[in-house]
């Protein structure tokens, strides 16, 4: 009997080094995270005004902003979530539903997985030789948001799969029984239930995009600006201009890198705040992201 | 009706003459024959030179132990097999009186899937609201406006529904207990006044009670439409059928009314598996 006792309190005993450890472990992520986020409110939250985000760069510190960054970042962003999303979810759609199952269809899912993987300059290279020069679109918010697209594809096709995969096949052969055709299926069952896996996905890939600065760089972002894009929309007609699509930009990290380089110190105030606003952001769309996912499971219940 | 020997051997013949003989009521019209009927996953043989005839307005039960194909069968008649790859049908399935081939070659599987509906094994009603479960399928045929309310009320109502929801027509259909999301997909498929109704084991996932309310049901519903109903529930299929046929690895192995089968069945597969000495 007291054999059962020695190997219980053993196994009692790991457990619990393993309870502690596991906790360690988390904590070191958080604390590092919390840390990071400390140091650049102690940095830069004295810096932050209406004026820094207002202002354009300058050879002064008091007087740099990052209103053409963040009206880069911007533009960039509604490029690419014009470009990746409908690209990615009617892709993702595609694959899961009408391909054949075959070594073809499991191939292309292996390399899109892959393409997930590749590091973001390599996309960068890519479209400088192909964007840049062979299409000829410069180097443009254009070119920007599109490499940036490529980028995020595979995250935006691989979580619609998922999406779709987590609706049970009951839902639609339930909807075949009645008489549908595929479109029917996909459009009046399958985009509606999956909407909240796959929007999930999108916000997370969004995310990521932002904070991308590499790519960008190769494909010739500019780090002073000091003007802004013509307006997308005008007084005069034709009233929508796509001018803005070929300006010139720069983005926040690249803002903030080329201010972190500087030996003057109150540039690397200027970037901390700069990198603040980015924190902000980026949180901000992975809460909504969560706050998505947290409804639609509250609705839905397979 | 034709004798058969004991031993499992070709499939048997059921002869519609015999059924209209037996019963000295009503007469019986085919509704759908089946003859000569394979069925391939692929390259495996689930079902094997079935011949069977199903009269018009009755209840018809399939019953077998599990891989007997039952399901397999039953998912020939609106062309499920179809979704998938690798499936293949030999055979016929003639529906009356259109007399359409469901499997032939020629035959559109949307057309068969549209006169026929079927009731799955999980209630899965869509996440959708009570009302929009029942109208999909009448949307899809293009009913609009004041008609689609009224046939969705009167779907509602042969499924003996309607009292309980008619005050949550817009709430989601999750809401309701497993055996309400069940008859809302009896309705469902009611709705868009099938020919045949499929039942795939629809009350194996339910409390008795439910069960109880759908087999009333399904003793209503023949009156308007011809039911077949696969269940592994032998009682359920002397409480609700009017003949039954049994199967046995992908064969028709006895098929007559179900008093004859439950009391005094043919072979001896089929008084051994009735008997519970296998199943």
């Amino acid at each position: 009997m007291s054999d059962f006792k020695q190997i219980i309190a053993k196994r009692k005993r790991q457990d619990f080094i393993f309870n502690v450890l596991g906790i360690i472990c988390t904590l070191v992520g958080i604390v590092t995270l919390g840390a990071l986020l400390v140091d650049l409110l102690m940095d830069g939250a004295a810096r932050l005004d209406w004026t820094f985000l207002t202002s354009f760069p300058s050879r002064f510190a008091e007087r740099a902003g990052i209103l053409s960054s963040w009206v880069g970042t911007l533009l960039i962003m509604i490029v690419t979530a014009f470009t990746a999303v409908p690209l990615g979810v009617a892709a993702g759609v595609y694959l899961e539903e009408y391909a054949r199952k075959n070594w073809l269809t499991n191939l292309i899912e292996i390399n899109i997985a892959n393409l997930a993987g590749v590091p973001s300059i390599i996309y960068g290279l890519m479209a400088l030789g192909l964007l840049v020069y062979k299409f000829r679109l410069g180097q443009s918010v254009l070119t920007g948001g599109l490499t940036l697209a490529f980028l995020i594809l595979p995250i935006v096709i691989v979580a619609t799969r998922e999406a779709l995969r987590t609706i049970p096949q009951g839902i639609r052969e339930s909807a075949y029984a009645l008489g549908s055709t595929k479109w029917q299926v996909v459009r009046h069952h399958l985009l509606p239930y999956s909407i909240g896996g796959t929007l999930t996905g999108i916000i997370i890939a969004l995310s990521r995009a932002i904070g991308e600065t590499a790519p960008l760089i190769t494909i010739g972002a500019l780090t002073f600006i000091a003007f802004l894009p013509a307006p997308p929309v005008q007084q005069y007609p034709p009233f929508i201009s796509f001018d803005w699509l070929w300006s010139p930009f720069s983005v926040l990290p690249i803002q903030m890198f080329n201010w972190v380089s500087r030996p003057d110190q109150d540039f690397v105030v200027n970037a901390a705040g700069a990198g603040l606003v980015l924190i902000v952001v980026t949180l901000s769309l992975n809460a909504i992201a969560i706050v998505i996912r947290y409804r639609v499971r509250k609705r839905i219940k397979w | 009706m034709t004798s058969t020997n004991d031993e499992r051997g070709p499939a048997v013949r059921l002869r519609v003459q015999a059924v209209v003989e037996e019963r000295a009521d009503s007469e019986i019209a085919p509704k759908a024959e089946v003859s000569g009927l394979n069925f391939f996953y692929g390259r495996l043989q689930a079902l094997k030179d079935i011949n069977l005839t199903f009269p018009a307005n009755q209840v018809g039960a399939v019953i077998g132990p599990s891989g007997c194909g039952k399901s397999t069968l039953l998912r020939c008649f609106n062309r499920i097999h179809d979704l998938y790859p690798e499936t293949r049908y030999e055979g016929k399935i003639i529906l009356y009186p259109s007399g359409i081939n469901l499997i032939g070659p020629e035959t559109d599987p949307l057309e068969m899937r549209m006169r026929m509906s079927m009731v799955f094994q999980k209630p899965n009603a869509f996440p959708k609201s009570v009302f929009e479960n029942v109208a999909f399928g009448l949307r899809l045929r293009g009913v609009k406006g004041k008609e689609l309310e009224e046939q969705v009320e009167q779907s509602l109502r042969l499924a003996a529904l309607w009292d309980e929801v008619k005050d949550r027509l817009k709430q989601s259909a999750y809401t309701l207990s497993g055996g309400q999301q069940q008859r809302l997909c009896i309705a469902r498929a009611l709705a868009t006044d099938p020919e045949m109704l499929l039942f795939d084991e629809p009350t194996s996932a339910l409390d008795p009670i439910a069960t109880a309310k759908i087999e009333d049901l399904i003793f209503e519903l023949k009156s308007k439409v011809t039911v077949i109903i696969v269940t592994h529930n032998m009682q359920q299929a002397a409480r609700v059928s009017d003949y039954t046929a049994f199967m046995y690895l992908g064969e028709l192995i006895e098929v007559c009314p179900t008093k004859q089968m439950f009391e005094n069945p043919t072979n001896k597969l089929t008084e051994d598996y009735i008997t519970g000495h296998f199943g």
